[in-house]
């Protein structure tokens, strides 16, 4: 590979690990800060990329959209749009312990998955969405590459700035108390279950944010360029093995695990197809056992939560 | 649409499709109760289970001879997983537990895709054409599937209710520490329901087989109903579950009344989200987590 195409592909590496960092982020806010479990991120992911991908693209017959809405009106009714899912799922569950909302959570991502596959009005049902506006994507392709990575930086960027303030203000010191101690937390006056649903829903939005950057990423999406269970637990592990409750190590995750993840498929795909399928699979076992490995012998993850009022570096 | 119809096309694949719910929600009722977390693994414990019988009935053997094999084979798994990757974990939140399932969910999956492929298979080709009891159309395996949940729930229950294992089962999952006090050995009440929740696991995960296909994803897409299930009946009550299993089965051949057919798998969750809505401890007034 020359020197350019490597460069391409760093750069294409980047933006990806951006929309990754910033799903990390959503998830910390959900379970590094709160310890909600979300086992349904990629609905959250598709209901943002969808929401996005409806109002911003080219009119196009047999479905609805192409309202050729400004990116930025997408970008917000992504958020929103994810927001509202979240909103109901954590009114009921909230109440309980956490694994009740992992189930919901599942559930809800598969009928999202449900939905956009059978609603063809609504999302193009198997073809998908095309013909969605990118950023400077009239440039050249390089060009038009690192434009987008700026855009990506700087919303992972604002979003980490805005989540590291809210961590750090006494909302941040109430949510670790109530995840904590949840009935000391009650017992001092605090709200536990509206403040558990604040931070599922702003947690979602992120991830609905990330959905509306991945497809305007790509032009196009359809119901394939979201595997459930994989992109949640993909994310699950970019935030463990990066450190729960650390923001940094979040997005560290995040790039550690899609430079592996993306490395690994390079390698599979050089395979013959006799054992390219089973190579597939094989990797997503490896996946499951890192998750069992750094739950086991890392549990705090790379870089883990500093409690406040201890220096950062025990 | 005559009440015969309505019989043969509806009601009977929901009670056929509700009792293999049922030994699956018995088995997640039962992990719920006594261990205290939601066990993610379950689905796809099912599938491997599913895959085993396969196997064994490739090697030779008719389904219903590979049944108790692959259940055993399938109490063993369930032993060395909660060893490996659940039990480290105990004095930690339940819910990493709950992650590590869902981890175990996965590699179980990876496993029987690398193993057995991703193509849907068979216990047995050609159709087989139903018997007619009075009307009622039913086919053997069907009718072998309702007496095999009716076996086992009878089982488990006298099993629970008057053995000496079965009360230990019981009272830790009314109360661990005092059973522990009162000379409860945790550690071996913890193996013996990985033993019969592994069963369980391989005698729904066959059930499904048998009645349908078998292919990869099936314990995973039927996880949500089966937890629907449990928590529908109440957690930690095996009648529950299976009242909550029939439930949720009927329902599901129910809802194509209803919903278009594409969309018979939100029903599970539909009345997931109504039973936490209204009366969280469920039906019969299990726990709640």
């Amino acid at each position: 590979m020359d020197l350019l195409g490597l460069a391409n592909y760093a750069v294409f590496m980047a933006i990806l690990i951006g929309i990754y960092a910033l799903l990390a982020l959503g998830l910390n806010i959900q379970w590094g800060f709160t310890g909600l479990f979300n086992a349904g991120i990629a609905g959250f992911f598709a209901i943002g990329a969808y929401a996005s991908a409806i109002l911003t693209s080219l009119p196009a017959s047999g479905r609805l959209g192409g309202y050729e809405l400004p990116l930025v009106v997408g970008w917000l009714a992504s958020m929103v749009a994810a927001a509202a899912i979240a909103w109901p799922i954590g009114k009921i569950c909230l109440r309980f312990r956490s694994d009740y909302l992992a189930i919901a959570t599942i559930g809800i991502a598969e009928i999202i998955r449900l939905v956009i596959r059978t609603e063809g009005w609504l999302t193009g049902g198997v073809r998908g969405v095309t013909g969605i506006p990118r950023p400077f994507g009239d440039l050249d392709y390089m060009p038009s590459q690192v434009a987008y990575l700026a855009i990506v930086a700087t919303l992972v960027l604002i979003a980490y700035l805005l989540v590291e303030r809210q961590v750090k203000a006494p909302w941040g010191r109430m949510m670790r108390a109530i995840r904590d101690n949840e009935l000391a937390a009650a017992a001092m006056g605090k709200q536990v279950e509206a403040r558990r649903l604040q931070a599922f829903v702003f947690g979602s939005a992120l991830m609905g944010l990330a959905g509306a950057l991945f497809v305007h990423f790509n032009r196009s999406v359809t119901p394939e360029a979201i595997d459930p269970m994989i992109a949640t637990f993909l994310i699950w592990i970019m935030l463990i093995l990066g450190g729960s409750g650390n923001n940094r190590g979040a997005i560290l995750g995040a790039a550690v695990i899609w430079i592996i993840w993306s490395v690994s498929e390079l390698l599979t795909d050089r395979l013959p197809t006799e054992v390219a399928v089973q190579a597939k699979y094989a990797r997503v076992f490896i996946i499951g056992l890192t998750l069992q490995l750094v739950l086991r012998f890392r549990p705090e993850g790379i870089l883990p939560e500093r409690q406040a009022g201890s220096p950062p570096h025990r | 649409m005559s009440f015969l119809e309505f019989l043969n096309f509806h009601l009977v694949p929901g009670i056929v499709l509700g009792s293999v719910y049922a030994v699956g929600a018995i088995g997640i009722t039962l992990v719920f109760g006594i261990l205290r977390f939601a066990h993610f693994a379950h689905g796809d414990m099912a599938t491997l289970g599913a895959f085993i019988a396969l196997a064994l009935v490739t090697a030779g053997l008719t389904p219903w001879a590979a049944l108790p094999v692959a259940m055993a084979a399938v109490a063993v798994v369930a032993i060395v997983v909660d060893k490996l990757f659940y039990d480290y974990l105990k004095a930690r939140p339940k819910i990493m537990t709950v992650m590590a399932s869902l981890g175990v969910a996965l590699m179980l999956r990876a496993v029987v895709q690398v193993v057995f492929g991703v193509d849907p298979r068979t216990y047995a080709t050609g159709i087989v054409r139903p018997d007619d009891y009075f009307g009622i159309l039913l086919r053997d395996r069907e009718l072998y599937t309702l007496a095999a949940v009716v076996l086992i729930v009878i089982g488990l229950t006298l099993f629970l209710r008057h053995s000496r294992w079965g009360k230990a089962m019981r009272a830790m999952s009314d109360n661990p520490e005092l059973a522990r006090l009162s000379g409860v050995d945790n550690r071996k009440v913890t193996m013996l329901t990985w033993a019969i929740v592994g069963a369980l696991c391989a005698a729904s995960g066959f059930m499904l087989g048998i009645n349908n296909e078998l292919h990869s994803m099936m314990g995973w897409q039927v996880l949500l109903p089966m937890f629907a299930a449990a928590i529908l009946g109440g957690v930690g009550r095996v009648e529950g579950a299976v009242l909550g299993g029939l439930i949720v089965g009927i329902a599901e051949e129910m809802s194509i009344f209803i919903l278009p057919a594409q969309y018979k798998a939100a029903t599970a969750f539909v009345l997931l989200l109504l039973i936490l809505l209204v009366r969280p401890r469920g039906l019969l007034n299990g726990k709640v987590l």
